[in-house]
C-alpha cells in the first residue's frame, strides 16, 4: 500500500454516523475508508469509512494525493478521495450537512438521485452553492435503491478528487443475494491544476493525444489521411485527455497501490462499477471472468452475460461475478488505450494479478463522422470526396434553431442510432461485450406514448476546443433553457455532430433508452446516455420532477467549455 | 428555511403520485391538473413579476410554432407507427418564475452563483504566448538570428493578438522587427478576422492599419496573412503557411513557406511592385514536451521580381540559403 493521505482539515464529529474511527485506524494507519481498499461493504456497515444514517456530516477540504511516480494537489471529502461511501435505504429520510473548507464556492450534486430540484446541487441552477466556511444541509427522502455517486458541481473541483459513490439498499431486500458487495469506482488522479489542463485544451495541438497519426503509425492509407487533413479532423481523436497526465485510478489506487478484492471461491461478488472519472471512457474487463450486467444507471435491468463492457463518464454498472479460484485482474483500460486502471479479485490475498497489455489503439471511421457506415464499408466505398467537403458542414441537415458559425466544425451528413454499438474499439474483439441494445429494464414500464418530439444537436469543434448544444454555448442559452411542461412525455432525440463520444447527463429524472422494438415497456430507464459521433441516440422522458435541472455533457471539459444547458419542468409548485 | 424544506420534501413526493394518475389514464391532460396543491406563499416571494413573465413567455409561446415548423421532418422517428409531433413546449413549460430556484432562495442569493455558472460553462478566458521560432543562423557564413512570437488572450471568439518578428546580425544589430496589436474575432470554424495595428522599429519606424486572417486551411495548413496600410499610404501584403507531419509522437518535420508583395514601388525599402520575397523553410523540431521544442532546419530565401532586379542593380544577392537551429515554446 502506498496510498498517501494528507487530510488538510481534521474529521469533523459526525452525528448518526457509525464510523468506527479506531476500527479504521487499527485497520490502517491512515485514513483510507476500508470499502476504497477493496473491503467488503458488508464489512463496511460495521463502520469502516460508510457514512450511514438520517444526518450525515460531510467536509470538503483541501489536500494532498500520490499515486505510482505523480502527486499533486487535491481536494477531499473528510481527507477521502475517492471521498465516503454513502450508504443508505431506500425510504429513508436523509439530512446531509456539508461543510466547505476551500476558500472558494463548493458543492455536492446527487448524481442520479430522484430530490427536490433545490437539493440538486448545482450552484447557479438548484442553489447558490456553498460559501467558503459555511455548511449547507441537504435534505430529501429516499425514494429510489440502487448504485449512484456523488460529486462537485463546482467549477473543476471533480477532477481534483470532489467525488465519491452512494449505494442505497433496496427496501425489499432484493439486492441481498450476494456473497460479497463492492464499489469500484473509476476515476482519475493529475497533478496537473484542472485550470490548466483547460487552458493546454483551449491553445489545441491536442495536446495530451500521444497517438495521433504519424508517418510511421496508423493504418490508414494515404488517401484516407487526405480525407482526414482535407477535413481537418484527427482520425485518433479518441480522448482529450489521456494517460500522459492521468493515473487511472480505483477506488482512488493507482495501478501501483496494488487493490484487493477478496472472496473465496464459488461465491457471488457485485461489483458496482462507477465511472466517476472527469474525462475517461473505460473498458471494462476481468479476463476470464465473464461479468452478468444486472443493474445499468442503478436501475434493475434482465441478467446479461459478458466479457466486456465500456462505461461512459457517470453511468454505472452493477455487475455479478462468481470467479474461479485464483487471482484476476479488474482491468480498466482507458478507450483511447493510453493507460488503466488496475485491481485484483483475489482468493489468495497478497497475490497479484497480472494485467493484459494495453491494447491496440484504435483509429476513428466513417461513421463517426456521421457518414452512417462502417469501416469494413469505407475501404470499399469510393467516396467522392468532392461532395463529402461540401456535406460536412451542411447547415440544411440540422433544424433552423441550430446555430452554425465558429462553434461547429462538423454537421454529421447521415447520422444512424447506434444503439447496437459497443463503443470505440470494442467492435472487433473476440468476446461478448455488452450494448445498449442488450439493456432491458427489469420492471415493465408504463407505457405511455410521447406527445411530442424534440430534436437536440451536440455540436462543437475540436480545434478551438468549443462544446455546445445546438451550437449555443451555455452562456448564450442561460435565459432560454430546454423547457418541458410538467409530467409532459417527450421523445428526445440527441444527434451527435462531433467525432467525439459524448456522455449526456440529465439531472433529476431517469429517461428510458429507445433502444429497439415497437411499443417495447422495457426500455432500460438511465440518467446518462453516450451518444456515438457522428451518431443519434433517443430518449423518452416523462418528466414528472418539476424545477430546473442541469443537462449537460459529462465530459468535465466539455462542459466547462459550454456543453450545457437547463431543462425547466413546470408549473413549479410553488406557483400554482 | 426549514418549513421552505419541509414543504418542498412533501410537494415533491406528491408529484409521483400526480404523475402516476396521469400515466393510468394515458391522456395528455391541460395545465393545472397535474399541479401539486399545496402551495407555500413564503416561497415565490415575487409573485408579481412572476405573472409578468410568464404572460410573456406565453406569447413567445404562441409565435414559436411557425418559427420550428421546419424542424418537423428531422424529429420523425420511424419506431412507432404514429410519430409525435415536433412541437413546440406546452404553454403551461413557461409558467413560473424565470428560474425556479429564485423561488426557493431568493433572487439576489442566486444571481452571483448564475454569473458563476455562465463563467464556468463556456464564458471562461484564457491565453497563451507562443514562440513559435527563436533561431540562429547562418547565411551564407554570417551568424544571423530571427525571432517570430505571438500571443493572444481573450474568449473562444473574440481575442487580443501580440505579434513579433525580427531578424538581425547575430550579436550585432537588428535590422528588421516589427510588432504588431491586432483584435481577433472568429469568423467560421477555422479562421479568424484580425484588425488591428503595426509597427515596424526597424528598419526605420512605420506604422502600418492591418487586415489579415489567420487559421487553420485544409490539410492541415496553419496559415497567416495579411494586407498592411503604411502611414504612408503603401499597401503590402504577406501571407505564410506552416505544415506540422509527425514522424513519431515526438518528432515533427515541418515545412513552411512565407510570401510577400507590394502594392507599389516603395525605394526607401528597396521593392518593386509585386510579388517582393519568398522564404521557404524546412525545420526538424523534437517536443521535448509539447511547450518545448528544439529543431534544426534550413532556409531559403530569394527575392522575386522588380525587388530581385533593384537588388541585382545594387550589386546585392538575391537569395541565399540558411543553416538554422532553434527553440519553439509556449507558456
Amino acid at each position: 500500500m502506498s496510498q498517501v493521505f494528507k487530510p488538510a482539515t481534521p474529521l469533523l464529529s459526525r452525528r448518526g454516523l457509525i464510523t468506527s474511527t479506531a476500527a479504521l485506524a487499527a485497520a490502517s494507519a491512515l485514513p483510507c475508508p476500508v470499502w476504497a481498499k477493496g473491503g467488503s461493504i458488508r464489512e463496511a456497515r460495521k463502520g469502516f469509512g460508510t457514512y450511514s444514517g438520517e444526518d450525515i456530516n460531510l467536509s470538503i477540504g483541501n489536500a494532498h494525493f500520490a499515486t505510482g511516480g505523480r502527486s499533486g494537489h487535491a481536494v477531499a471529502v473528510d481527507g477521502m478521495i475517492p471521498g465516503p461511501l454513502i450508504r443508505l435505504r431506500e425510504g429513508q429520510d436523509l439530512r446531509l450537512h456539508v461543510t466547505n473548507n476551500l476558500d472558494e464556492y463548493s458543492s455536492i450534486h446527487w448524481h442520479g438521485l430522484l430530490l427536490p430540484f433545490q437539493f440538486d446541487g448545482v450552484p447557479g441552477v438548484s442553489f447558490p452553492g456553498i460559501k467558503p466556511g459555511e455548511t449547507f444541509t441537504y435534505e430529501f427522502p429516499i425514494r429510489q435503491a440502487g448504485t449512484y455517486w456523488w460529486h462537485s458541481h463546482s467549477g473543476l473541483q471533480e477532477q481534483m478528487g470532489h467525488y465519491g459513490p452512494i449505494v442505497i439498499e433496496a427496501k425489499d431486500g432484493s439486492d441481498s443475494a450476494y456473497d460479497r458487495d463492492y464499489v469500484v469506482l473509476l476515476s482519475e488522479f493529475t497533478p496537473m491544476h484542472p485550470h490548466e489542463i483547460m487552458r493546454k485544451l483551449k491553445v489545441g495541438e491536442h495536446y495530451f493525444n500521444r497517438s495521433m497519426m504519424t508517418a510511421s503509425e496508423g493504418d490508414l492509407s494515404g488517401e484516407q489521411r487526405r480525407m482526414w487533413g482535407k477535413m481537418r479532423m484527427n482520425p485518433r481523436d479518441i480522448a482529450d485527455v489521456t494517460a500522459s497526465t492521468y493515473t487511472y485510478l480505483i477506488n482512488g489506487h493507482g495501478p501501483a497501490d496494488n487493490l484487493e478484492y477478496l472472496f473465496q471461491p464459488g461465491e457471488k461478488v457485485r461489483l458496482r462499477i462507477i465511472n466517476g472519472s472527469a474525462m475517461t471512457f473505460f473498458n471494462m474487463r476481468i479476463p476470464g471472468v465473464p461479468m452478468t450486467v444486472i443493474q445499468a444507471d442503478g436501475q434493475d435491468v434482465a441478467d446479461v452475460m459478458v466479457d466486456e463492457l465500456q462505461i461512459g463518464v457517470a453511468e454505472t454498472y452493477d455487475v455479478v461475478v462468481t470467479p474461479p479460484a485464483g487471482s484476476h485482474a479488474i482491468v480498466a483500460e482507458s478507450m483511447d488505450r493510453s493507460g488503466m486502471g488496475v485491481a485484483s479479485l483475489t482468493s489468495h490475498p497478497g497475490r497479484r494479478a497480472s494485467p493484459p497489455p494495453l491494447r491496440e489503439v484504435p483509429t476513428l471511421t466513417m461513421a463517426d463522422m456521421g457518414m452512417g457506415m462502417d469501416m469494413g464499408s469505407m475501404d470499399h466505398s469510393g467516396m467522392d470526396h468532392g461532395s463529402l467537403n461540401h456535406s460536412m458542414r451542411d447547415k440544411r441537415l440540422v433544424p433552423p434553431d441550430v446555430k452554425g458559425g465558429p462553434g461547429v466544425d462538423m454537421i454529421s451528413p447521415m447520422p444512424v442510432d447506434r444503439m447496437d454499438y459497443p463503443g470505440l474499439g470494442l467492435d472487433n474483439v473476440p468476446h461478448r461485450v455488452l450494448r445498449y441494445t442488450d439493456l432491458k429494464s427489469k420492471k415493465m414500464n408504463p407505457h405511455r406514448m410521447p406527445e411530442r418530439e424534440m430534436e437536440i444537436h451536440l455540436t462543437g469543434n475540436m480545434e478551438r476546443y468549443m462544446w455546445s448544444f445546438d451550437g449555443k454555448k451555455f452562456t448564450s442559452v442561460s435565459e432560454d433553457p430546454i423547457r418541458f411542461g410538467y409530467d409532459e412525455r417527450v421523445r428526445v432525440k440527441l444527434v451527435n455532430d462531433t467525432m467525439m463520444a459524448h456522455p449526456i447527463h440529465l439531472h433529476g429524472h431517469f429517461f428510458e433508452l429507445v433502444n429497439g422494438g415497437e411499443h417495447n415497456m422495457h426500455q432500460p430507464r438511465k440518467h446518462t446516455v453516450i451518444v456515438q459521433p457522428g451518431s443519434s441516440a433517443t430518449f423518452d422522458l416523462t418528466a414528472d420532477e418539476p424545477g430546473d435541472w442541469a443537462f449537460h455533457c459529462h465530459l468535465l471539459y466539455h462542459m466547462h467549455a459550454g456543453m450545457m444547458q437547463v431543462v425547466t419542468v413546470r408549473p413549479f409548485p410553488g406557483d400554482a | 428555511m426549514m418549513r421552505i424544506a419541509a414543504a418542498a420534501i412533501l410537494l415533491s413526493g406528491a408529484a409521483p403520485l400526480a404523475a402516476q394518475d396521469h400515466q393510468s389514464h394515458g391522456a395528455r391532460q391541460s395545465n393545472g391538473a397535474a399541479q401539486p396543491s399545496t402551495t407555500d406563499e413564503k416561497s415565490t416571494p415575487d409573485q408579481g413579476s412572476m405573472d409578468h413573465r410568464s404572460m410573456d413567455h406565453r406569447q413567445n409561446a404562441e409565435q414559436k410554432p411557425a418559427e420550428t415548423h421546419g424542424v418537423m421532418k428531422h424529429g420523425q422517428m420511424n419506431h412507432d407507427a404514429a410519430p409525435a409531433p415536433s412541437a413546440p413546449p406546452p404553454a403551461r413549460a413557461f409558467d413560473g418564475p424565470r428560474h425556479a430556484a429564485d423561488a426557493i432562495w431568493g433572487e439576489r442569493a442566486m444571481a452571483g452563483s448564475r454569473t458563476q455558472l455562465a463563467r464556468e460553462n463556456g464564458g471562461m478566458t484564457t491565453g497563451v504566448l507562443m514562440v513559435e521560432r527563436l533561431e540562429a543562423r547562418i547565411v551564407s557564413g554570417e551568424g544571423a538570428m530571427l525571432w517570430d512570437i505571438q500571443g493572444w488572450y481573450g474568449g473562444d471568439l473574440n481575442r487580443v493578438f501580440i505579434k513579433s518578428e525580427g531578424e538581425g546580425e547575430l550579436g550585432v544589430s537588428v535590422e528588421d522587427a516589427e510588432i504588431q496589436l491586432l483584435y481577433s474575432r472568429a469568423i467560421g470554424p477555422f479562421f479568424d478576422l484580425q484588425t488591428g495595428a503595426k509597427l515596424d522599429l526597424e528598419p526605420e519606424t512605420r506604422s502600418h492599419l492591418v487586415l489579415g486572417v489567420q487559421g487553420l486551411a485544409p490539410y492541415m495548413w496553419h496559415v497567416d496573412a495579411a494586407l498592411f496600410l503604411s502611414d504612408r499610404g503603401d499597401l503590402t501584403a504577406r501571407g505564410e503557411g506552416e505544415y506540422d507531419q509527425k514522424i513519431t509522437q515526438q518528432l515533427i518535420l515541418q515545412p513552411r513557406a512565407e510570401l510577400e508583395l507590394a502594392a507599389q514601388d516603395i525605394p526607401e525599402r528597396d521593392l518593386g511592385a509585386g510579388l517582393t520575397k519568398l522564404e521557404t523553410g524546412l525545420r526538424l523540431r523534437y517536443e521535448i514536451t509539447r511547450e518545448f521544442a528544439p529543431y534544426i532546419g534550413v532556409g531559403y530565401e530569394t527575392s522575386l521580381g522588380e525587388t530581385a532586379d533593384i537588388a541585382r542593380a545594387q550589386g546585392r544577392g538575391t537569395d541565399g540559403l540558411a543553416f538554422l537551429a532553434g527553440i519553439r515554446a509556449w507558456f
